[in-house]
């Protein structure tokens, strides 16, 4: 059941990512957002926005300095998501 | 390798930037011979990117106060306030400034992106809530990491955003600290602060307005755009700088809040820092009475942007909708805006180039700042340039391409 929620939390952060970047993006959670995305500080604040909106909560910024691969935004967001 | 090696990403596209022409970020001035004239490389160009908007960095009062207080006072204080004291010129400038906004408290830091580190980082701490436009200065951004607060970003200027936002913080426990800015660097755009303080009661939020670029700019005694949208009661914090329209170096806040002054022994980018020389302190207070006594300044700096802004469109430029003493001029891409910016740093205009991320919709753009100080006859002279230049690197249409047109 985790993977599933885990699945979908992915596919909607690659959704985010299109969104932001305005061009097509393949991941998984094992892609490195900086490193394999070329995702500058801004834009994953941005795309961090978008998925807000998506799953209607709050991810705060200061969060975020321990997500390095989407699999880690993914556990973030259901970590959240759960919490709300 | 090296230490500085995760940098080399940086490095790579700075050097892309440096073979394109002259480099940008470390431009050296010869001379500098007026708020709106330097020499670069024996060559006068009109100085269109320093934020001088009332002019005052050669204001004769302001300047020989600079030095009367450097012979009486020496340099520098060589020190912080808590530690070497506070010299008389530094207690005088926090009344004039509380006097001036109309306000209990004030406290001065010794640059503007301390101020924000200072107070931000201050007011709101772990289990808080800070509330930044997404579009908000670094210093907004760096305060907001020192502090711990919990930090969320809205859509630039979007109340709805905003107040959205704020709703899905509703039952956590924590304060909440709204953070917007007067006039944003960038695009000299304006807070719809009228709404934004709608929101701020809805919620029972506090609200802080950064006012650097709007200080003596807006409002009709120049205290900015809490002042220009009558808004000031519902202002909790005012930040702001002296290094724009006062031209000097610094940056403040003030407040009505009770204790205030408990932020003296609170904030470390106040506690660590060595305290304005007196001869900065002595140049901004001079500067401050002007800006509250001369009203005629602000007129003229609004009608020199306005010049700027309309010439610009007319032109076929892409500016921002409104005039404002930041005039940005949107570049298609990267090439373009380094062509344009040396091609006008030829011709003798000398302004900003701004690049992603530090600018909004990942554009780059030609940042130009209006000046009081600009004679109408030196913005023309910038609008022919930028003509010629436009023309000349296909931001605009070429003379030939019109008439087949």
């Amino acid at each position: 059941m985790g993977e599933v929620v885990a699945d979908l939390t992915v596919r909607e952060i690659a959704r985010a990512a299109e969104t932001v970047l305005g061009q097509p993006v393949v991941l998984t959670p094992a892609t490195d957002i900086a490193r394999d995305l070329a995702v500058d500080s801004l834009a994953l604040m941005n795309i961090v926005m978008e998925l807000e909106d998506k799953f209607d909560l709050s991810i705060p910024l200061d969060r975020m300095a321990l997500v390095q691969t989407v699999g880690d935004l993914a556990s973030l967001i259901d970590e959240l998501r759960t919490k709300a | 390798m090296g230490l500085l090696q995760k940098h080399l990403g940086q490095l790579e596209a700075y050097s892309g930037i440096r073979r394109a022409g002259a480099d940008p970020f470390q431009v050296a001035f010869d001379a500098v011979l007026s708020p709106t004239e330097g020499l670069i490389n024996g060559k006068r160009v009109i100085l269109l990117g320093t934020n001088n908007y009332l002019g005052l960095t050669f204001d004769q009062e302001s300047v020989e106060a600079s030095v009367e207080a450097v012979r009486r006072w020496g340099t520098g204080t060589t020190g912080s306030r808590i530690a070497n004291g506070s010299y008389g010129a530094h207690t005088q400038l926090e009344q004039s400034l509380a006097s001036f906004y109309g306000r209990k408290h004030a406290m001065v830091f010794t640059t503007g992106y301390q101020a924000n580190l200072g107070v931000l980082s201050a007011l709101v701490g772990r289990g808080d809530h800070l509330i930044l436009d997404a579009d908000s200065h670094a210093s907004i951004y760096d305060g907001a990491r020192l502090g711990h607060a919990e930090v969320i970003r809205f859509r630039h200027n979007d109340p709805e955003d905003l107040y959205k936002r704020l709703r899905r913080l509703e039952g956590q426990p924590g304060d909440r600290l709204i953070v917007v800015e007067g006039i944003y660097s960038m695009m000299g755009d304006v807070a719809p602060l009228r709404e934004m303080v709608e929101v701020k009661k809805e919620t029972g939020a506090y609200l802080l307005v950064d006012e650097a670029h709007s200080m003596g700019v807006l409002g009709e005694k120049g205290r900015g755009l809490a002042e220009a949208a009558g808004v000031e009661e519902d202002v909790d914090f005012i930040v702001g700088t002296f290094s724009k329209s006062l031209g000097a170096i610094g940056g403040f806040c003030v407040s009505d809040a009770d204790d205030f002054d408990i932020l003296r022994v609170v904030s470390r980018p106040y506690m660590f820092t060595a305290s304005l020389p007196p001869a900065v302190v002595a140049s901004t207070l001079k500067s401050l009475e002007k800006v509250e006594a001369d009203g005629a300044l602000r007129a003229q700096l609004m009608a020199n942007a306005e010049r700027l802004h309309a010439g610009l469109n007319a032109l076929g430029f892409t500016t921002g909708p409104k005039a404002s003493p930041i005039v940005a001029v949107v570049m298609p891409d990267l090439p373009t805006a380094l062509s344009m910016w040396n091609g006008l740093l030829a011709g003798g205009v000398y302004l900003n180039l701004a690049l992603p991320p530090a600018t909004p919709n990942n554009r780059p753009l030609l940042r130009s700042s209006v000046s009081a100080a600009h004679t109408p006859e030196q913005i023309d002279e910038v609008l022919a340039i930028f003509e010629w230049v436009g023309r000349e690197f296909g931001v605009l249409p070429s003379l030939d391409q019109r008439a087949a047109g």
